[in-house]
């Protein structure tokens, strides 16, 4: 500070106030080579703008005005594309300024600034390493997910589908009509809802039975009695080491109504045993209630592995002393398990559990690749075990493709999960200790 | 401790009788797990080695032993095409994937930079974007970038896809690395490349290797993105091919798909108890502690 008054100048001012030019700034601040690759990238801006920018822009806010002429899904694709470039110079331009004021600051305190291009190449390799460092993760994200996310949002607030297919029809916007139409209108609500509710039945099924079963299985087989553990322990990781669309694709087969083993073989087996039960054998893909069952009982196979070695990891690590203290106190088995192990296993385990539940919410493979969202219908193109994201692959996929209804589903599910996700973290402090070591 | 002593008499035969229950319940519930588990992959290891075509999968021990099924695969199938695209589109995954995870981890766990914070929460945020989100615009785009159908079209999907998330899991391992050792190289006056690459990064092996096997076994299990992206039966991955014998419910190829499955399961598997240990520790550091 008493530096700054000695010197008496206000460079800092200045050079922000000049750098509304991007460059000038740089210049004012005896940063020659700066200011003119600062300047250059202008150039580029106002070339970008000129031959490319202007026209993207209108072009998604108009969607074409010819049909034939103007392909409505070009011109949204280079209209996000351009936004996204726009947001890149936007960034660029605001640490212009943030540079020009503060080695204008410098200046003010009297510290010698950088004025070579050596000295400025050495000061962005000590002082911005962090950004070359993370600029190709960047770089790759803004378009293989920013990119892709955008074009889906616009896409939802369109009427795209078969009937409105560049290049021989244009797009036109048509606001929340797609949200709207999937809430009021008779053959789209039903579909919805009831394509959602089982949505939510087979996810919490699906996540609950395989946490229980991993949990279990993880308690058991931790006993100190049991011998082979690291045999039991191989075979239990199997379904997890399988490349899940190799079992699934077993699976489906096994489950075959007429030929499947479940029918030809399990289910004799068991009537062999048991002459008392008479079992017979189960339409598991052609009714829609068995398919679900099936499918259900599918994930739990696939999933408990998962949850087995994380819990058995945090079986492993609560300190001995607490039991025998728990022990000395008189507490029961069942009081150390739900007082102890229980609250342990859960509180270390919690992300996990998310992550599972937006994994089974999105688990696209099961769903398609056992019996492909059948059987029957149930109206929108969906079968009776169709989850939203299968849904939405037919939807996008069909003859008759409905592309901004499935952009539309896919917001509604992705803003679910991601909030399920962001309060589930929060809560379980993902945050909370990050930036305290 | 005399009052347990005393007790311990008293309820000893009983207790007794409840172990060896315990003990028995115990084996009976892993031994019919284990069961469970091991019948489909018992049926499809067998019927890979049945001679002829059945349509369906049933454990049955009998039967002539036969590699027939496997002759079959690679003179009348694309499969060893479909293998070697996964196995480009793999390398090609992991190379990139790895180089830029680790980087951008390690600036996230060692730098504190302006927009850290922010692009951190960023980066846990848009990792719970499902593929999903993103699925009708990569159809579309690949649709007017011509690239419905190219490999490499899939191949940058699979590597932007696993940035966030592998990154988050990335930093994690950094953060448990002590930072007195870079702190002192620094003092010693070694520069930023150094630090990281003669110091730090030899210390973040395990986790590195973890992240390369996750992103190479990515595209052998992947489905839903190859099958959205793929069309024609040269450029197919495995899944999607493997999926083409037995899809059609009337002429089922059973056991050229047990063939073919046993194959791409065999050397994952091996890869998956190999590293098994480093991963999970990996997924617990970088999962719960942030």
């Amino acid at each position: 500070m008493t530096e700054k008054q000695q010197l008496g100048t206000k460079h800092a001012r200045q050079a922000g106030l000049l750098s509304i030019v991007p460059g000038i700034g740089q210049i004012y601040n005896k940063q020659l080579s700066k200011g003119i690759i600062f300047l250059a990238i202008l150039a580029v801006f106002i070339y970008f703008t000129v031959t490319f920018g202007i026209q993207a822009i209108t072009g998604l806010i108009t969607l074409g005005t010819e049909a034939g002429r103007d392909h409505s899904m070009f011109m949204m694709v280079e209209g996000a594309l351009a936004l996204i470039i726009y947001v890149i110079f936007l960034i660029g331009y605001i640490i212009n300024i943030y540079d020009a004021v503060s080695v204008g600051r410098m200046r003010d305190r009297g510290i010698k600034t950088a004025k070579t291009f050596k000295e400025i190449i050495s000061n962005v390799w000590e002082n911005g390493f962090p950004y070359l460092l993370t600029m190709p993760a960047y770089i790759l994200m803004a378009f293989v997910i920013i990119f892709p996310v955008l074009v889906t949002i616009f896409m939802a607030f369109t009427n795209y589908d078969l009937y409105h297919t560049p290049p021989a029809n244009l797009i036109d916007w048509v606001g929340f009509k797609n949200f709207f139409s999937l809430f009021t209108q008779a053959s789209w609500r039903e579909t919805f809802f009831s394509i959602l509710s089982w949505t939510f039945i087979w996810t919490i099924c699906a996540t609950v039975f395989s946490i229980v079963l991993g949990i279990t299985v993880a308690i058991v087989s931790n006993q100190s009695f049991i011998k082979g553990k690291r045999f039991f322990r191989i075979i239990f990781l199997l379904p997890w080491a399988v490349p899940a669309f190799i079992t699934i694709l077993t699976f489906s087969n096994m489950f075959n109504d007429s030929i499947g083993a479940i029918n030809t073989q399990v289910i004799p087996f068991f009537n062999t045993i048991f002459p008392f039960l008479e079992l017979t054998s189960i339409p598991w893909k052609t009714d829609p209630t068995w398919t679900k069952v099936a499918v259900i009982m599918i994930q739990t196979w696939l999933g408990f592995p998962y949850i087995f070695v994380m819990v058995t990891g945090v079986l492993q690590s609560i300190p001995g002393d607490l039991y025998e203290a728990a022990n000395m106190d008189g507490a029961t088995g069942w009081q150390q398990f739900m007082k102890i192990t229980l609250p342990m296993i859960l509180f270390a385990t919690a992300p996990v559990l998310i992550t599972q539940f937006t994994f089974n919410f999105n688990n696209f493979s099961l769903i398609y690749l056992f019996n492909a969202g059948g059987p029957g219908n149930i109206g929108g193109g969906a079968g009776s075990t169709d989850i939203l994201i299968s849904w939405i692959y037919k939807l996008t996929t069909s003859g008759t493709p409905q592309y901004a209804v499935a952009a539309a589903v896919t917001l509604l599910i992705s803003s679910f999960t991601i909030l399920v996700a962001y309060l589930g973290f929060k809560r379980s402090n993902a945050f909370g200790n990050e930036d305290m070591m | 401790m005399a009052t347990t002593t005393i007790e311990k008499p008293k309820k000893y035969r009983s207790k007794k009788t409840s172990e060896r229950i315990n003990k028995i319940a115990t084996y009976a519930f892993m031994i019919l797990l284990s069961i469970i588990i091991l019948y489909p992959i018992a049926i499809t290891v067998l019927s890979a080695f049945k001679a002829g075509n059945t349509t369906a999968f049933t454990l049955y021990f009998g039967g002539e032993f036969s590699l027939a099924s496997f002759q079959r695969l690679f003179a009348d199938t694309d499969y060893l095409r479909w293998y070697g695209n996964t196995l480009l589109i793999a390398l090609l995954t992991m190379s990139f994937q790895v180089v830029i995870v680790t980087l951008a981890g390690y600036a996230y766990s060692r730098y504190r930079f302006k927009g850290r914070k922010n692009s951190l929460t960023f980066f846990l945020l848009i990792q719970m974007v499902p593929t999903m989100a993103a699925l009708t615009a990569f159809f579309v785009l690949a649709l007017l970038l011509g690239a419905l159908d190219q490999p490499w079209f899939l191949t940058v999907i699979y590597i932007g896809g696993g940035i966030p998330m592998n990154t988050w899991l990335m930093k994690g391992y950094f953060d448990t690395i002590p930072r007195d050792l870079d702190e002192s190289a620094r003092m010693d006056g070694a520069g930023h490349l150094r630090i990281f690459w003669q110091i730090v990064a030899p210390l973040a092996k395990p986790m590195i290797a973890v992240q390369a096997l996750w992103a190479f076994m990515g595209p052998f299990g992947d489905f839903m993105l190859a099958k959205f992206l793929l069309r024609s039966p040269e450029n197919m991955t495995l899944a999607v091919g493997l999926q083409t014998f037995i899809s059609n419910p009337r002429d089922q190829e059973v056991t050229l798909f047990a063939a073919g499955a046993i194959l791409i399961a065999l050397p994952i598997c091996i890869l998956f108890f190999l590293l098994q240990k480093n991963f999970v520790s990996g997924l617990t550091s970088g999962g719960t502690k942030g």
